[in-house]
Order: C-alpha cells, then structure tokens, then sequence
C-alpha cells in the first residue's frame, strides 16, 4: 500500500539513505539499552538481575540493526517517498506539530480550533464558512462530552479559565 | 434505605461545624497509585460510594487509578497538580517508601495531609493444606529448607519485603520473597501452592480463607485484632494470635489516608477534612472497617502530621537496614 | 439440576421490560464509551458506576454488564474505521479490518466483527453456566512458570511465521519488549532505562504507541495519496449483514479454534490479549488463505474477535470464582461487586446464588441486546467512510491527542503519540512489521516477571520449566509452533532450492 504504481519514476527521496539513518538510530538505542543495563548490573545473581532481559535484548537487536544496516546497503534502491508526497504528508503533519505544541499554552480545545482552521486552510478543499462552522463546533462537541457528560479533565488555558472552567 | 438516611443525618449532625469557607465547584477526583481491584482501588471505591449516598458533597467523586511506578505515577500527579483543590491522592506507607526505593523527588511534606482513616494488618498466610498449623512450624521448615522457602508479597521493597526480611532476621531463616503485581496476585498464588505463604493484608486473603484455600497463622503486631464476627470455620479475625506471641517478634502496621496536592489554601483542606470526619463516622464505613478488618485510626490535623513523621523515621531506619534505600 | 432451575429464574428477572430497557441503555452507552478515545471500557464502567448504587443490584448489575458488552463491541469499530484499536485486544483485529474498510468493506469487516464477538462472548457465557466451580480450581494450578509458559506460547504462536524481513521482524520483537522494560521493575523494585526522566518513569502505555504507529501514521500515509479517504466506495445497507453472514458457516473451523483459544486463555489467567493475537496467529498458520491474512482477509477480523472475547467473558468467571479480576473493567465491576457488599470469591456461588445466576443470565441477554443494536448500527458507522477527509482527518487526529492525553493526563504522551506517528509512518515504509513490536510492549514485562518469579522460587534453577506435565506441555507445545514456520520453510527451500534462496535474497 505503500507505493502507487508508477509509470515513470517521480523525482524523490531514495529508499537508502532512509534505510541507513533508520538503521544507525536503531544501533544508538541498542548502544544506550546496552550501556543502561549493564550500569544497572546485568548478570545472573540468584536468578536474572534488573538488567539481565534488557541486556540480552538489547544484544539481539543491536545484530537485528547491524544487518539492516548491512542488507541496506545491498538491497536495491527505490524511492522511499516522492517529493510531491512528502509535501502532501508535511501538510498534516506541519499543522498537527503546531497543534500539539499549543495545547500546553493555550489549552486542548482552542487548539483543536487552530488546528482545524490551518489544516482545512491548508488543505483548500472546503469553503471558508464551513471551516469556521467545523473549527468552532468540534472543539464545543468534544467540550461539552468530555468535561460535562462525562467528566474527564482535558488541558485547558486561558479562554476556559476566563469562562470559569 | 431509610436506616442509611437516618445514620446520614446523624453523621451530619455530629459532624456540622460552623458553616464551610469552601465548596467544590466541579468533580473531584481521588487519584489511586494502585491498580483497580487492590486494597487501595477498593477503599477509595467505597468512599465515593460513602460520600454520593449521604450526599457529603454536590460534585461527583471519580477514582482514578495511577498504578505505574509502584505508586510513583500517582504521587507524581499530585505534586504536578499543586494548589488544586479537587484533587485527592489514598496514600499507604508507600508515600514514605516510594522516594526512598527510587530517589524520585518526592516528599510528603509537599502535600496537604487530610485524614488518616485507618492502620492495615499484615497477616502471615498459608496454603489450608500445608502441615504448618503454628508459626514455629513454619519456621522450623524454613531452616531446612533448600531451595528456600517461598513467601509472596505486593511489590519489591515495599511493605511485604520488609516484613520477610524482618523474619528472615529475627528468625535465622533464609527465605525466598517473590514480589507480585496485586495482593490479589498474591492469594492466588498461595491458594494454588506456587509459595509457601503470603505476608498479605486481610482484606487481600478474606476470600480465599472463606473459601477454605488459606489459612492465616499470625498477625504482624502487639494487639490482635478486634473483630469478633467469625469468618471462615468458626474463627474470626480476633481469634488470630499476634506474632511476638509466637516466638516471631515481627510487627508491622501501615497506614491508610488520604492526601492533597500542596499549597492549598486552609479553607480548602479543612472541607475535606470535615467530609472524611463525615465518612468515618457512618455506619458504611464502620463496615467497610469490620470487613477489611482494618484498624480504625482516625487521625487529622497535628496528630496526624505527628504520625507521619514519625513513621517516616521509622521507614527510614527500616529500610537502611533491609538495604532498599535506592543508591 | 439445580442450577438450570436458578438460571431460568436469573432470565425471568432479566427479562423484565425494565431490565430490557437498562440492557439498550447500557449497549448505547458502552458503545459511546468504547468508540470515544481515552474513556474505554473501565473508564465508563467506573463514570456510571454510581448511578447504579441507588438501583436494586440485579437491574444495576444488568445496566453495568451491558456497558460492559457494548463498549467491547465499541472497540472494533475504530479499530475497523480508522485503523486505532482502542484496547489492546482489539489490535490483531486492526490486520485486517482496516484493510477491509479501505477496499471498500467496512460494513462486512464490523458484522464480521460484531458477530464474532457474540459468538466468543456466547461460548465464554456457556462455559461460565456449565462448568464455572470445576475450571476455576484449573486457573489455580497457574504459578510464575506456567504463566511463562502461556506467554511463550503466544509469541511462538505469532511469531515465526512471518512473511516479512526476519531481521526486521526481530528488531520490531525487540523495540517492544524494550519499550516494555522502560519505567519500574517490579521485581526488583527499581527504576530502569528512565535515564532519570519522571516523565518515561510511567513507562511506555501500549495505547500511546499503538495510537501513534496505527492511527496517526495511516492517516500520513493516506495523504500521500492526496487528501482523500480510502474506501469510499463502503455499501452501507442492512442487506450487507445477512450477506456476510450467509458466508461465515465456511468458517467455522476458525470460529471453533479461536473459542476454544479463547476459553482457554480468559480461565487460565492468559487473558484476552495474548489471546486475540494467539487467535489470529493460529488463524494464519492453519487456514488456505492465511497468505492473504493482513491484506482484508476476513477470516482475519473474526478469529482474533472471537478468542478476544471468549476470553474476555471467560475471564469474568475467576473474577467471581476467585475475586480476581481478569481485565481492569472486570476490576472495576468487582469494585461494583464490593459496593453492594456482594464479597467475590469461592463462596459467592454459594452465598449470593440469585446474584450470580441473574449476573449469567444478563450475560446471555445483553450480549444479544449488543448484538442487534450494534449491527443496526452498521450503516451508520459505515457511512462515516464517506465523510470528505478534509473533515474527518482533524477530527480524528484531535480525539487520537485526547485518547494519548486521557491515559495519564501528560501532554508528554501526546508528543510522544506524535513522535510515534512519524516511526510508524517511516517503519511501514521500510517494511518494518508493527505487530510483533505491539506483542512484546504488550506482553514482554508480564512475561519477563513471571520468567523471574519462577526463578526466585526456584533459587535460579532453569528446571522449574520442565518441572511438571502442564507446564512441560505448554513449552513443548510452543517450541512446536515456533519451528513450524522455519521447519516447513526448510522443507519447501530444499525442494526447490535454487528459485526459493534467490527469491528470498530478493525479498532482502
């Protein structure tokens, strides 16, 4: 499901270097697994310590990471992503790390309404009131199931507070 | 229904002061660092049910269970919630034992104390089939056993395994002690002959000694215990004799109450402790009491604060001793 | 039999038109419950729980069991939709589920669903009516090994079988159990791989991962081919349901395994995960089509469906049995249990005999309650397929944040939901396999403690293994099953050597 058939290569990300850096991440984390456990102690001491099932863990993955890291190099470079799609998939995901990163200042549901509003801005598919109508109505909907109905305490900032949530 | 309404007013009577600074305005929440079902999970459970069926208070009582990091996550979540008044956390003697077993920065004394509502036994347990019938039975077979002996509890370096290595001391035996999720965990486990005994609460073991699986041999303390109803073959939780009377000077009790976040204002705590006051003057709780067989220990205020700390410098020297202060 | 006689009573009491009523109030209300992120079912149980104290126990024992069925019914409908199992169990049944819903099936794969859980539920419910006291004592006959063994068993059945990269599949076997050990060590009580952060001290919640790499990483993955929704195409009428059902008799083989999987898992305390995934497994390995298993195989939505909740309602009997509860909803309807004074355990089959039959009875009768709600149902939830993208991509990646926020209440976890999302994105890329990973977080730490409370009793002997026939058995049986994949590999590649090595360095 991942790539459409193509009839001519699109210009694009190539499979490789994806396959590299991925592979040299996984190595660091088993590298960091390794050097946690083994500060922890890692041995068998009337029975596995602490450390003992990471360890061993962490030994297998770092041989699982070292051979993908050997097979990438041999396996047959695709293109991982076309620019166009990487462009489609940073249209969610720039909206959707500006989402996250304002529920901290500005509460979930005001959020929720500045995501909704970039994100259908971005897209362009809708006319602008139906955007509005959708960026005021489902932070209200979820609002009033989650703190009214059913009464989970979602993050909320200032606006909430000036309502006197 | 009517007798409930009654004890209600009569609670409320007892316990009406002058009128209250303070009310809450939305839901609170009573945070559980246990997992559901455990002995915490359920005194929380019956104090919501408590407080809606006598109406102590406008605003719908939730529990919220916070089990990861034995406790930690839950005591986490009050530090981070500072000042908020609808935030209520059950703590046991975990609230000193936690930060000691892991270094996390946590310390009790930036909570608010509320109440302390009762102190819980420990019970050594054994398998109804097993041939110890005496506590110098089970230790006699301790001493010759290899492997060891096998004795289960809640959590590692917590509450359970103080009390096997006190035994372990006091006793000159080498046990085996085999930390589980959940006293319920626990039972099972001995009720299945996996462990040679349980070091549990009465309230995790009722169920399984009704049902003729277990059988409790001594209780961690001077004093017995109260209760006089019988529970399982004629015999009731009074009928268990205390430890150091048999030969095992082993005691330990640990403490139920319940907390707030810190830097609440005075008005705020002093709500809560009138509702708890409240909730332990009714005829539920009595029950819930009797039941779980735990010791009733009504403390607040000073006397509290006096309590906890001196439980602190008890913990503190307990777990230097056993080795579980983290490094 | 006595006991028939108390059940017939339990169905007259449950079926009066009051008690029908809570029972289509509590399926609406789990279903709600189960569809909605963050509130899942012990959530609802646990919110609604008070309402009911002020009822007479029998009528809220119906209402709270029926919030129960409707909001496992609730959890394959997002699981199905959008890809986002909103528990654990529900996970295998995403494998092919959603891929139905993308080719334009959804309405197949959620009857497919709907009606395989009914008949787990059903057979969990019987087994609970006919042989409760007498399976309740096998469940004790499960120490640390055993458990371990359970648990191997489980994996072995998933694993190695596997079409994937089998370097790949062991990194993504490894991430899990990693991901699994993060936080406190419950066997020796110490923090570990927190690298002193209070925030990792929680340790990695499966949902948080799972929300991330299934849920948020589709929805990247669906852009890619333009702001569309796949599967538009879903026929959304009733017609659909007798259709689908008409086909599954073909699969009754499936079913029967995954009951008895099932059963088996929710009384020995294996649970309804572990069984979901050994349903499925088991599932892949026997069946013609298991090839196609992960591409829209409906065989593949309904054995994992049906173990999951043969076992889930198995479960409940050593909750009452025994007073332990075998899910956390089971926990907090023990809570209930012990609000009303009702004292689970051996003795409430002999002390509470109206409660207990009128519990079993509620069974029987909300589930089919839940059964023909959900299903009528069908053509609504289906129809959401049909919502333009630019409406439903926010919508959906706002309630995944409020399902990540609610586990914890950190907004820590809904980055890392984000960050997650974005590993999902670029392991299905790279054919990186995501169950495996899901199986090990999910499972991994159970199976390392019961690994090490074996050993501690065992003062570190390895032969606590092989120390009796049940647990010897279970490990026989799993080394069975994980060689089966390799072994018959072997067999085929010595047949025809040359095409298959060349093929499989290929595929490498």
């Amino acid at each position: 499901m991942s790539n459409p058939a193509e009839t001519e290569p699109e210009p694009g990300l190539s499979r490789r270097p994806v396959e590299i850096v991925t592979a040299l991440i996984l190595i660091g984390l088993a590298g960091l697994v390794l050097w946690d456990s083994y500060g922890r102690g890692a041995g068998w001491d009337n029975g596995p310590e602490n450390g003992f099932f990471p360890a061993r863990v962490g030994w297998l993955f770092l041989a699982a990471s070292l051979f993908i890291l050997v097979q990438s190099f041999r396996s047959e470079n695709k293109i991982f992503v076309t620019w166009e799609q990487l462009k489609q998939v940073t249209r969610v995901l720039g909206p959707l790390v500006l989402f996250v990163a304002l529920i901290q200042p500005l509460g979930l549901y005001v959020a929720s309404a500045a995501f909704i509003l970039v994100f259908m801005g971005v897209v362009g598919t809708s006319r602008w009131w139906s955007i509005l109508l959708t960026a005021i109505l489902v932070p209200i909907v979820c609002f009033w199931v989650f703190e009214l109905q059913f009464r989970v305490p979602l993050p909320k900032g200032p606006l909430e507070a000036a309502l006197g949530y | 229904m009517k007798q409930h309404w009654l004890a209600a007013c009569a609670a409320l009577v007892a316990g009406a002061g002058p009128a209250l600074a303070w009310e809450p305005t939305k839901a609170i929440e009573i945070v559980v660092p246990f997992a559901a079902g455990g002995a915490s999970d359920q005194m929380a459970r019956t104090m919501q049910g408590i407080i809606q069926k006598h109406n102590l208070t406008s605003q719908p009582i939730i529990v919220v269970n916070k089990p990861a990091a034995g406790g930690a996550e839950g005591m986490l979540d009050i530090q981070k919630s500072s000042g908020d008044p609808h935030k209520l956390i059950t703590t046991s003697s975990g609230v000193f034992m936690t930060p000691m077993a892991t270094k996390l920065p946590l310390n009790w004394t930036d909570y608010t104390p509320v109440a302390m509502m009762a102190q819980d036994s420990f019970v050594l347990w054994v398998n109804a089939k097993s041939p110890y019938q005496k506590v110098s039975d089970f230790m006699e077979a301790a001493k010759k056993a290899a492997p060891p002996l096998k004795v289960g509890g809640t959590s590692s370096k917590r509450e359970d395994n103080l009390i096997v290595f006190a035994m372990e001391k006091v006793g000159g035996v080498k046990l085996a002690f085999i930390p589980h999720n959940s006293g319920g965990q626990t039972t099972t486990q001995l009720a299945g002959n996996h462990i040679e005994a349980s070091t549990n609460n009465p309230a995790e073991d009722v169920a399984n000694w009704r049902g003729g699986a277990t059988r409790p041999l001594c209780v961690f303390s001077d004093q017995q215990m109260t209760y006089k109803e019988p529970v399982a073959d004629g015999k009731s939780w009074a009928d268990i004799p205390t430890c150091p009377s048999q030969g095992l000077n082993v005691t330990y009790q640990m403490l139920r109450g319940m907390f707030m976040p810190g830097k609440v204002t005075k008005d705020q705590q002093a709500f809560y402790v009138d509702m708890f006051k409240k909730i332990s003057q009714t005829p539920e709780w009595k029950e819930y009491l009797a039941r779980s067989a735990l010791v009733p220990d009504y403390r607040d205020g000073e006397a509290f604060v006096a309590f906890l700390k001196e439980d602190e410098a008890k913990h503190e020297k307990l777990m230097s001793e056993a080795g579980f202060m983290a490094k | 039999m006595d006991d028939f006689a108390s059940l017939i009573t339990g169905f007259q009491v449950a079926l009066s038109w009051q008690n029908v009523g809570f029972m289509a109030i509590g399926v609406v209300l789990g279903i709600i419950v189960g569809v909605l992120p963050g509130l899942g079912g012990p959530n609802g149980v646990a919110i609604l729980l008070p309402l009911t104290f002020g009822m007479d126990p029998t009528s809220a024992i119906i209402l709270l069991s029926s919030i129960y069925w409707g909001a496992l019914f609730g959890g394959a409908i997002t699981s199905i939709l959008f890809n986002i199992p909103g528990e654990a169990w529900s996970v295998a049944t995403t494998f092919d589920g959603y891929p139905m819903a993308v080719q334009g099936k959804a309405a197949e794969a959620l009857t497919a669903a709907f009606t395989a859980s009914f008949i787990g539920a059903l057979a969990g419910v019987v087994l609970i009516t006919f042989v409760a006291p007498l399976v309740a004592e096998f469940a004790l006959r499960f120490g640390p090994a055993e458990f371990f063994a359970v648990f191997l068993l489980t994996f072995c059945s998933f694993i190695g079988m596997g079409r994937e990269n089998r370097a790949k599949i062991l990194a993504s076997l490894c991430i899990g159990f990693l991901l699994a050990a993060v936080g406190l060590d419950s066997i020796s009580g110490d923090l570990r791989m927190t690298f002193g952060s209070t925030e990792l001290m929680r340790g990695f919640d499966f949902l948080i991962v799972v929300i991330g790499l299934f849920g948020v990483s589709e929805i990247l993955l669906t852009v890619e081919e333009g702001l569309v929704f796949k599967g538009k195409q879903a026929r959304i009428d009733l017609m659909v349901v007798l259709r689908t059902w008409a086909g599954l008799p073909r699969y009754w083989l499936t079913l029967a395994r995954s009951c008895l999987v099932g059963m088996w898992m929710g009384v020995t305390p294996g649970g309804a995960i572990a069984a979901s995934f050994m349903g499925y497994g088991l599932a892949k390995r026997f069946s013609k089509r298991g090839k196609n298993f992960g591409k829209g195989e409906i065989e593949g939505v309904l054995a994992p469906e049906t173990a999951a909740h043969a076992a889930g309602t198995s479960a409940l009997l050593p909750m009452l049995a025994l007073g332990i509860p075998g899910s956390a909803t089971a926990a907090v309807l023990l809570g209930g249990l012990l609000v009303w004074g009702l004292q689970p355990g051996p003795m409430l089959f002999v002390e509470q005999k109206d409660f207990v039959w009128g519990l079993i009875a509620s069974m029987y009768l909300g589930n089919l309650a839940g059964l023909i709600i959900v299903l009528a149902t069908v053509p609504l939830f289906a129809a959401i397929m049909r919502i333009p993208f630019s409406y439903v991509a926010p919508v959906i990646l706002i309630v995944c944040a409020i399902g990540a926020y609610t586990i914890s209440n950190s907004i820590f976890d809904i980055w890392l939901m984000l960050i997650f999302g974005v590993v999902g994105y670029v392991f299905k890329k790279l054919d990186f396999p995501l169950a495996p990973l899901v199986l090990a977080l999910v499972l991994g730490d159970r199976a390392e403690d019961a690994f090490r409370q074996a050993l501690l009793g065992s003062a570190g002997s390895l032969n606590v293994f092989y120390a009796n026939g049940l647990v010897t058995t279970l490990v026989v049986l799993a080394l069975m099953l994980l060689c089966w994949g390799p072994v018959s590999d072997l067999i085929g590649a010595v047949r025809n050597r040359g095409r298959a090595s060349k093929a499989a360095e290929a595929a490498e």
